[in-house]
């Protein structure tokens, strides 16, 4: 059974919910990490943008289109499947398997790896871990669309849609049109 | 010796009477019955002693599975005063000195007669008769042959030996199983035998052996027992040849009158047992059959096997079950609760037909004023989980573990001695 | 998700494509610089082998390597097995080594089953052939490698004509690929001279023939069984010769199946009997790729038995909360 704590709430609106980004706020956030992202690398040749799944993937694509837009050419983005790496495998039953898909080569290329929200960090070693074993890249760059803090690991993003001071009693909801209909962050809970 | 009255219990379920018996023998019934010990048969049956023609006893050879004495105390307890013990034992009954050993082990138990089983062929081979005049004549009188757990297939050696014991009144009882059909056979043949991929044991292997032997029994105007019988089409050739006139009774088990093959599901050894347990169709077939008397008597085909041969994967393990101490209860549950059968006709299924095919001639007797004093009272409203672990064998393979089965023995006289008192069984029972 | 895998009828549909998908996941693994997941690590996987089987043996070896799982095997030859311990022995053994999962294979039917019900083991069972009952592993590298082959990738094999030819009497593979295929829609035909059908085949959810020929048109996919030799000596059939004349998959009947018809064998095949060595090596012929996906499937059910914690099937996570322990 699933704990409270971890209960899916996707879909459904939180009694105490409160939207925190909407539509427009996500979008702009999407443009300034694809800028942000091309201003530090330049070379969007030597980029391989990769979305953990599900949310992360979405945000990936998005990031890819808007780049294929700014470099005019196409930019793909893949997907890097965690599963097999996290390190609360045995605290739940056995997961199902999402897609890995990776565009290119990595060896020499800089990897930037993209998700939702970045919480403990827990969920990018497991991504570092996986990517270290299909290959070596020149480096890991790490953008998420939101950054609530209480991190485990020392991890950090270089990229941030938003900073957003949390409680840990909160939770952070992100819905997107591919998999949830709307594009929103709102939280939930804590107060 | 002291004297015994049983008070109100209901004669082979007819109304309450007295029983009065004294140095092994009925005294009176009904009226100005009177005895040193009062026994209280209030909503008991009392039927005459059970008698088994098919009982496994493991003694000589496997005496960790069985001995005369745990056999003939597990058959006290379900209210058996005779039992015949089958000769597949190392060695095998196939000569004066065993069946003597055998029947004199039981003496010596005294809890129930043991009746040794002889041989027919020298080992159980098949091939050569064995001194089946000697066992004949030995102290045991044995007059049942049988190589149970093989089948006399050779059709000429089953021919020589239903010819040869008419000179001493013997009877074949012939375990029916055509060996080359059933090579490596683990269950019924059916749908779940071709679904768990376990050999198949057709019907028609037991049923083809009995068609042949009840033409030669005919043939040559001899006396044949058909053991275990397990099929539909078994109770039809044994009804046929009884139609005919031809001198054949069969045998069923309680475990084939109770259980079928949709329990070998589970992989669970303790279902497993030669015959197999076959389709519903065949346990409806073989209750209408005892009903209507194609099949004469319940033997138990008591089987006790040590729990590592049946704590294995199912072709490892040995075949075989426990039953005498619920054969009683699966009866009547399966014929009396159902109507099927009367408690008088119990006790002439399990008690004079038995003793009248193997020609005991103290045994099987009527409860009446001369008779000897082997009584069981049951009590038919108890009910009892049946737990393996209660029991006086010494093994446990006891297929209805867990079942809640009616009935249960109060008291066994054996010539007016209690081996069993107040559902327990009577320690010393030979002092 | 289920315990343990004891026969593909312990499998819904929902199981089953789980196991396949992941599977699909997992057969990139193979072609990776690195060929392994820290999935299982300090797991032990136990192979206990009672019946000698190098190929099914070495690919469970190579999918519970692949996941990192410590890999025990135990083969019964020149073992205290053959001088007559017993499987519940062998089983309290491995018990006390910590077993998480025992992957048996075994002569005896049923003999997984009884280990699992008996309680032996506290690990996964996972049957890897028993007796002539079933082989639920080989049936889903059978189901894995028809859907890549059939465009079904993702799904079932709903309306797919599965042809299976030969000794059905005596063939676990069969029992397990008939369960499965009928669990993913598939239509099964299974063509075998009635000497090596088994009594009640009737209640099976296929169809029967006698004749291969009229079997053939329709296939999507045939399967041929291995003869073993023995059986010749049992009066189920004349001569090997009028078998594989009858039963047996040569070049004339390849070309009278349907373009997109693949063939398939669950090995060792007996080339000249039932598959001629034309037929085996030809380019329709999918026997060597189903040795490759074997391992992937394997490891899906080593990850989906014993990856996560004992119990149901985890309902999909919020994203959000994916990177919380």
């Amino acid at each position: 059974m699933v704990a409270p704590s971890d209960a899916p709430d996707a879909g459904m609106a939180h009694p105490t919910a409160r939207t925190v980004l909407d539509e427009q706020d996500i979008s702009r956030a999407l443009t300034r990490i694809t800028h942000e992202i091309l201003e530090r690398n330049r070379d969007s040749a030597g980029l391989v943008l990769l979305g953990i799944p599900t949310r992360g993937v979405h945000l990936a694509r998005r990031i890819a289109q808007r780049m294929s837009e700014v470099e005019d050419r196409e930019i793909s983005a893949g997907a890097l499947d965690i599963t097999m790496y996290r390190d609360d495998l045995r605290l739940k039953p056995a997961r199902a398997l999402e897609h890995t898909e990776i565009p290119d080569d990595i060896d020499g290329k800089v990897v930037v790896l993209i998700d939702d929200v970045l919480f403990s960090g827990r969920t990018i070693r497991a991504a570092l871990d996986a990517l270290g074993e299909l290959g070596r890249p020149t480096a890991v760059q790490l953008a998420v669309l939101i950054d609530r803090g209480h991190r485990e690991l020392p991890i950090r993003a270089d990229f941030v849609g938003k900073n957003l001071p949390t409680s840990l009693a909160e939770k952070v909801k992100v819905r997107l049109t591919e998999s949830d209909g709307a594009d929103s962050v709102s939280i939930a809970g804590g107060s | 010796m002291s004297s015994y009255v049983i008070r109100g219990a209901r004669l082979l379920g007819a109304d309450p009477t007295d029983i009065a018996f004294d140095g092994g023998v009925i005294t009176a019934v009904g009226d100005g019955a009177t005895g040193d010990v009062e026994v209280d048969g209030t909503g008991l049956v009392a039927l005459p002693g059970l008698v088994d023609l098919h009982t496994h006893v493991r003694e000589p050879g496997r005496e960790d599975a069985e001995t005369v004495l745990t056999g003939s105390r597990a058959a006290a307890r379900g209210g058996f005063t005779c039992v015949h013990a089958m000769a597949n034992t190392e060695p095998v009954a196939d000569t004066a000195g065993v069946v003597e050993q055998v029947w004199r082990l039981g003496r010596e138990g005294g809890y129930c007669d043991v009746q040794p089983v002889g041989a027919v062929t020298v080992g159980l081979q098949g091939a050569q008769l064995a001194e089946l005049g000697a066992m004949a004549d030995s102290a045991a009188g044995v007059r049942v042959f049988s190589d149970d757990g093989k089948c006399v297939s050779d059709a000429v050696v089953m021919r020589r030996a239903l010819e040869y014991v008419k000179a001493f009144d013997g009877v074949i009882a012939q375990h029916a199983q055509e060996p080359r059909l059933t090579e490596g056979a683990q269950m019924n043949e059916g749908p779940l035998s071709g679904e768990l991929g376990l050999t198949g044991w057709p019907a028609v292997a037991e049923e083809a052996i009995i068609a042949r032997d009840v033409l030669l029994a005919e043939h040559v105007g001899s006396r044949l027992h058909v053991c275990h019988l397990s099929t539909r089409g078994s109770v039809e050739i044994v009804r046929w040849a009884k139609s005919r006139g031809i001198d054949v009774t069969a045998e069923v088990t309680p475990h084939h009158l109770l259980l079928s093959d949709d329990l070998v599901r589970g992989n669970d050894p303790i279902y497993k047992v030669n015959p197999p347990l076959r389709s519903n169709d065949d346990v409806e077939a073989v209750r209408e059959g005892l009903a209507d008397g194609t099949i004469d008597i319940v033997a138990t085909d008591h089987a006790p096997h040590p729990m590592e041969d049946k704590e294995c994967e199912w072709s490892a393990a040995a075949f075989g079950m426990l039953g005498l101490e619920t054969a009683l209860s699966v009866v009547q549950q399966t014929m009396v609760d159902t109507g099927r059968l009367t408690w008088a006709q119990v006790a002439d299924k399990m008690s004079t037909k038995p003793a009248s095919i193997g020609r005991v001639e103290n045994q099987g007797r009527p409860l009446a004023v001369g008779e000897p004093a082997n009584i069981v009272l049951v009590d038919p409203s108890a009910k009892r989980t049946i737990d393996p672990r209660d029991t006086a064998s010494l093994s446990r393979n006891n297929p209805y573990s867990g079942l809640t089965l009616p009935g249960e023995v109060v008291a066994t006289f054996l010539r007016g001695r209690p081996t069993v008192r107040d559902r327990a069984l009577v320690e010393g029972s030979n002092a | 998700m289920i315990t343990n895998l004891l026969s593909a009828g312990d499998l819904d549909r929902t199981d089953a494509i789980r196991i396949l998908d992941t599977a699909e996941e997992l057969l990139g693994v193979a072609s990776r610089p690195i060929k392994k997941l820290p999935t299982l690590r300090g797991r032990t996987v136990v192979n206990l082998f009672f019946e000698d089987s190098t190929r099914t043996r070495i690919s469970f070896e190579a999918a519970a390597k692949r996941l990192s799982a410590d890999v025990i095997n135990f083969s019964a030859k020149g073992s205290s097995v053959s001088k007559g311990e017993s499987l519940k022995d062998t089983a309290l053994t491995l018990q006390a080594m910590g077993a998480d999962a025992v992957i048996i294979r075994h002569h005896s039917s049923g003999a997984p089953h009884r280990l699992a019900q008996a309680k032996w083991t506290k690990g996964a069972v996972i049957n890897a052939g028993d007796g002539t009952h079933e082989h639920p592993t080989q049936a889903l590298l059978d189901a894995f490698t028809m859907r890549r082959h059939l465009g079904a990738v993702g799904g079932d094999l709903a309306g797919k004509n599965v042809t299976i030819v030969g000794d059905v009497l005596h063939s676990r593979v069969v029992r397990s690929n008939v369960l499965l295929l009928h669990t993913l829609g598939a239509h099964v035909t299974i063509v075998a001279p009635p000497t090596l059908l088994p009594v009640g085949i009737d209640h099976w959810p296929v169809e029967t023939s006698y004749d291969l020929d009229a079997s053939l048109e329709k296939a999507d996919a045939v399967m041929m069984l291995r003869v073993q030799a023995e059986r010749m000596n049992a009066s189920y059939f004349p001569s090997a010769r009028e078998y594989s004349r009858r039963y047996g998959l040569d070049t004339a009947r390849l070309s009278r199946l349907p373009d997109h018809a693949i063939v398939m064998h669950p090995g060792p095949m007996n080339r000249g009997m039932e598959i001629t060595a034309d037929v085996a090596d030809h380019v329709r012929s999918v026997i060597v790729e189903q040795v490759t996906n074997g391992v992937a499937v394997r490891m899906a059910v080593l990850y989906l038995l014993l990856g996560g914690a004992a119990g149901e099937s985890a309902e999909e996570e919020d994203s959000t909360d994916k990177d919380r322990v």
